[in-house]
């Protein structure tokens, strides 16, 4: 038995890869779809795009890469439905130069199950801008002096969407889908207090937690963490998506990671007993 | 001179900056928005000269057969790749070439690399998580509150377990956070201010 525990106590990690991996896979192949309720920083960005009045424009910056794609892809998606589908028109800039065809992707699903909306009157992508902070306080004194065109060259006096969007007063609210920086701390930062605007953020799970101040204090009017977040999302917009379909692997790989730390602990403790190992 | 003018400079900027904070007026802000319109144009050049500098050093390694230098020409290689077909293949746009290469290189190789940290995560915990004293009991049993609470399958063991976890969430956890932020920024204020006067003069290179 204590040879077993002394195993345990330094177990391979190439063992602990191999249940993760399929704690993972099992569930994506063979889904249980365990429900679940919305919590309420994933209400508040829902509501908060509800209260907006049909035919506002929203902008929303798509700030993030392929490596946290799987976390906020769906919720770009989901965004980009709940707000075409009310009736809203979107207008999506990046700041992250791996965002630009992420946005296009998110609008391609979309216009599957919303044909009719048309690039120019109900959306439009103003593309990437290389400046960070800067290019965010420059949209709170003229949106089309710091976009003077879309992502296809087409200048911005030409497309319907754009009449009357000179500052950030012409737009109803902002989201923001961010995998880093620059992302939603700097739009809390540079953006919401200036200019008054309402945001909204999407990230990833790793960092949600650094945005609950901005959320409690009302900087922030809604929050999508993580895939969790966008599996809620989803599930109030009733759109499931790729984020519903995760939550069974993420349910079953943190019961293994939790195994995990259990077994490490009862191992550390049982080889050489808890009064020798205990620090206090 | 050497050090008195680039003191002078950055005086004159950050004052410049902060004042565009307390003088809200329409002819103010324009000459801010100038400005900006100028910062703007210096980042896109820096993008070349960030290219210049990826040129230089790779190069330098490839020629001396430094470790890894096959990589070096890869990243060489895909850069002016990428170039060539944004500007010359139809442009970015969604159908063209360079998004597809984008989409079936780019984006699952950088997605590989981030899922690569589940495994690893699973495996830091592990070896981390282990109980020996009480501050590492109570962080171990947060965390495992945390994860299991935010997954469906901590809801079917509790009913009440999310509103539990947003609890730790939004209290102990907010309360921490908030106190990281707040002594964060007013050591930023403070170095700040130290940069404008002239006090902190590090970023001009030695004292």
């Amino acid at each position: 038995m204590k040879r077993i525990l002394e195993k345990l106590e330094t177990l391979d990690r190439r063992i602990i890869f191999i249940f993760i991996f399929l704690s993972i896979a099992i569930p994506l192949l063979l889904p249980v779809n365990m429900d679940f309720s919305v919590t309420p920083p994933v209400r508040s960005f829902y509501d908060a795009i509800e209260s907006i009045p049909p035919g506002s424009k929203v902008l929303v910056s798509c700030d993030y890469d392929p490596g946290s794609m799987p976390e906020l892809f769906p919720m770009n998606v989901a965004a980009f439905y709940h707000l075409l589908s009310r009736d809203l028109k979107v207008i999506t800039i990046q700041l992250w130069p791996t965002g630009t065809l992420l946005a296009e992707r998110a609008m391609s699903e979309v216009l599957k199950d919303l044909p009719v909306k048309e690039y120019g009157v109900d959306w439009v992508n103003l593309g990437f801008k290389e400046g960070r902070e800067v290019v965010m306080v420059s949209l709170g004194t003229s949106i089309p002096k710091t976009f003077p065109n879309d992502m296809h060259g087409t200048k911005i006096e030409d497309i319907p969407i754009m009449e009357g969007v000179n500052t950030f007063d012409d737009i109803a609210m902002l989201v923001n889908i961010s995998g880093g920086l620059p992302g939603t701390r700097e739009w809390v930062q540079q953006v919401v207090l200036r200019y008054h605007v309402k945001l909204g953020s999407g990230c990833t799970a790793v960092v949600a937690p650094e945005f609950y101040p901005y959320l409690q204090s009302g900087q922030l009017v809604g929050l999508l963490g993580g895939m969790k977040g966008a599996a809620e999302y989803e599930k109030l917009i009733k759109r499931p998506g790729t984020a519903r379909r995760g939550m069974d692997a993420q349910s079953v790989s943190h019961i293994v990671v939790f195994l995990f730390i259990l077994i490490g602990n009862i191992a550390y403790f049982s080889v050489k007993g808890v009064k020798k190992r205990l620090k206090v | 001179m050497r050090r008195e003018i680039p003191i002078a400079i950055c005086f004159l900027a950050g004052i410049f900056y902060t004042l565009e904070l307390f003088i809200p007026h329409r002819q103010v802000l324009s000459i801010f928005e100038t400005v900006r319109q100028w910062a703007q144009i210096l980042i896109a050049f820096a993008y070349v000269l960030a290219i210049a500098n990826i040129l230089r050093v790779n190069f330098h390694a490839i020629q001396k057969n430094q470790r890894d230098w096959p990589y070096k020409v890869v990243l060489i290689v895909s850069l002016f790749f990428m170039i060539t077909l944004g500007i010359f293949f139809g442009g970015i746009g969604e159908g063209t070439i360079f998004d597809w290469v984008y989409y079936h290189a780019q984006y699952p190789l950088q997605s590989t690399m981030f899922a690569l940290l589940a495994f690893f995560i699973a495996s830091a915990a592990f070896r981390a998580f282990r109980i020996r004293t009480l501050e590492a009991a109570l962080l171990a049993v947060t965390a495992v509150l945390v994860m299991i609470g935010r997954v469906p399958v901590g809801e079917e063991l509790w009913n009440n377990f999310p509103d539990f976890t947003e609890w730790i969430m939004n209290v102990p956890q907010l309360a921490g956070k908030r106190a990281i932020m707040i002594g964060a920024a007013l050591g930023a204020i403070s170095t700040a201010l130290k940069v404008l006067t002239g006090l902190e003069r590090t970023y001009l290179g030695g004292e």
